[in-house]
């Protein structure tokens, strides 16, 4: 299946290179990547293969989760269907 | 590259971080029809062996999917089949023993709210259901999970007013054996016109005649959402903003039927329907209330009221209609007064009153909800009560129903808190005039004529 992450923040050094170090770590791979910043804020989505990821997902999003809180950063992972599902006919 | 677009994604974020979208409820339906038995200590046992292991993964799979989806799920839960409808053979003590085992079961399965704890009368009274309907008091006041509700009318067979006259007796008696917490039984208990036989929303939750052996049913919520595409949308016409409407319906119900899918096929079990209900909260942000003030109220209950609820409920219908394959339940705005934090500021401000609520119910789902009277209020007055709405739900071949809560000490004036969802109820003044003689005349209301109709 594939992952939505979202990440919402304050602008700073390295966040995208923590967000994609940690799907490496784990094995998840970055199909799609979209960032922007909006004055100092950022705002980034990504979309994931998740299907290879080297512990159980749930697992992985509190993982996400944490890294985000100790960074200042919304992270929120949704699976991909939801936006298929709402804002597809 | 992928076809999802960032605005949609940070849509869907807002919608579930800001504004409370939420799966309200996914209830696991439960036919009992095996548990048919004649003894009372074996009826309650196969009951709650039934419940626990049909519902054993319920919570698990319910939190499997919120985590995976990035969804809230806020409760899980279960409805079984009417128990007067498999417990003919036992006595009414057995009920009360049902009740418990029921009981048990949901907090075995994790769940906080258990529905069926009850009976269809519309045309008449069999043995089976006089027995439950004469104990529900004491089940209620026994148990902390079960949730009873009574049909007593249909728009077919008419309104049963000999089964409103035991209701009245029933809500009063409830309230009192509940009355060291607020008569919170009451809150428990729904008399019915026309019950959708697969709601998913507690009380009023139970497992219909016709349904499968196992169902799930989920009601989709979301009037934050609502409220918020409104005042986006600014100083548009009543057109556009029912389109506006519509389209977050749409929304809001793909996403329920999605997490419906997805929980029927884990749990091995059948995909009931998507009930497109916009349930309130006690929460800020949550309230069914505050989407009509947007609409341009300046407070719920002011006259327009009715035509605002009106264009709401049917543009929620309309396009949650679409959104899904398979929509029943209740599917409407809920109008309760403790759960709702705008129905509640405009009850204690006086622009609400139970008049005003009980003609709002013409127009929407479900009727004269979580509404808390004085504790003093005679038998006759609920039936009366009671009679009104289900006459509403029966003359316009739809759902009414009424949970009202004669809290037992308290006067017009003083407040009742049951805490969690149940939330804050004003005691609202109810006409002191009887209707004792109408109702004490007993029988049937014949069914409606549905043609010359004006």
């Amino acid at each position: 299946m594939k992952a939505v992450i979202t990440v919402v923040g304050r602008d700073s050094t390295g966040i995208i290179a923590k967000v994609s170090g940690k799907c490496s770590e784990y094995s998840v791979n970055i199909i799609d990547i979209s960032q922007s910043v909006i004055e100092e804020y950022f705002t980034m989505m990504m979309v994931a293969d998740i299907d290879k990821c080297s512990i159980d997902y749930k697992d992985f999003v509190d993982i996400m989760n944490d890294m985000g809180r100790e960074n200042g950063l919304e992270i929120h992972m949704m699976h991909e269907d939801i936006f298929n599902s709402m804002h597809k006919i | 590259m992928s076809m999802i677009k960032m605005d949609d994604v940070l849509e869907t974020i807002n919608m579930i971080k800001e504004e409370n979208l939420d799966i309200r409820t996914t209830t696991m339906g439960i036919s009992l029809y095996d548990c048919v038995c004649d003894d009372d200590d074996r009826f309650a046992e196969k009951i709650y062996d039934k419940i626990t292991t049909s519902a054993k993964d319920l919570v698990k799979v319910g939190c499997d999917i919120e985590k995976e989806y990035g969804i809230p799920i806020i409760n899980k839960r279960v409805s079984v089949t009417p128990l007067s409808m498999v417990g003919g053979a036992i006595s009414s003590e057995g009920y009360i023993k049902a009740a418990k085992a029921m009981d048990r079961a949901a907090a075995e399965v994790g769940i906080n709210f258990i529905g069926g704890f009850g009976a269809l009368v519309q045309k008449g009274m069999n043995q089976s259901a006089c027995k439950l309907i004469s104990v529900i008091p004491e089940a209620l006041a026994e148990t902390k999970m079960v949730c009873s509700s009574v049909n007593v009318a249909s728009t077919k067979a008419g309104i049963n007013m000999d089964a409103i006259i035991e209701m009245g007796s029933v809500i009063k008696r409830t309230a009192y054996l509940t009355k060291d917490e607020g008569s919170i039984g009451c809150a428990k208990l729904v008399v019915f016109a026309n019950v959708p036989e697969d709601n998913p929303f507690v009380a009023g939750a139970f497992h219909g005649v016709g349904e499968a052996e196992r169902v799930i049913n989920v009601g989709v919520s979301g009037p934050g959402v609502v409220a918020s595409a409104i005042k986006r949308a600014g100083n548009c016409d009543l057109l556009e903003l029912a389109e506006i409407i519509k389209k977050t319906a749409f929304k809001i119900t793909r996403m329920g039927q999605l997490v419906a899918k997805e929980a029927a096929k884990r749990l091995g079990v059948e995909f009931g329907i998507v009930d497109l209900s916009l349930a309130p909260t006690p929460a800020v942000g949550d309230s069914v209330a505050h989407i009509l003030e947007g609409m341009g109220l300046e407070s719920v209950g002011a006259c327009g009221t009715t035509a605002c609820l009106a264009m709401l409920n049917d543009a929620v219908k309309k396009g949650g209609v679409m959104a899904s394959s398979s929509v029943g339940g209740l599917s409407g705005a809920f109008i309760p007064v403790s759960e709702d934090a705008g129905m509640i500021d405009a009850v204690r401000s006086g622009a609400l009153s139970l008049e005003k609520l009980e003609a709002m119910t013409a127009v929407c789902s479900v009727g004269l909800d979580m509404i808390a009277v004085p504790g003093d209020t005679p038998e006759a007055v609920l039936c009366g009560l009671i009679a009104d709405e289900i006459s509403i739900g029966v003359a316009n071949t739809k759902t009414t129903a009424v949970r009202v809560i004669p809290v037992h000490g308290k006067g017009v004036g003083e407040e009742v808190d049951f805490g969690g969802l149940l939330g804050v109820a004003p005691i609202m003044p109810i006409s002191k005039y009887s209707p004792k003689e109408f109702i004490l005349r007993g029988g049937r209301i014949p069914a409606p004529i549905h043609s010359l109709k004006n």
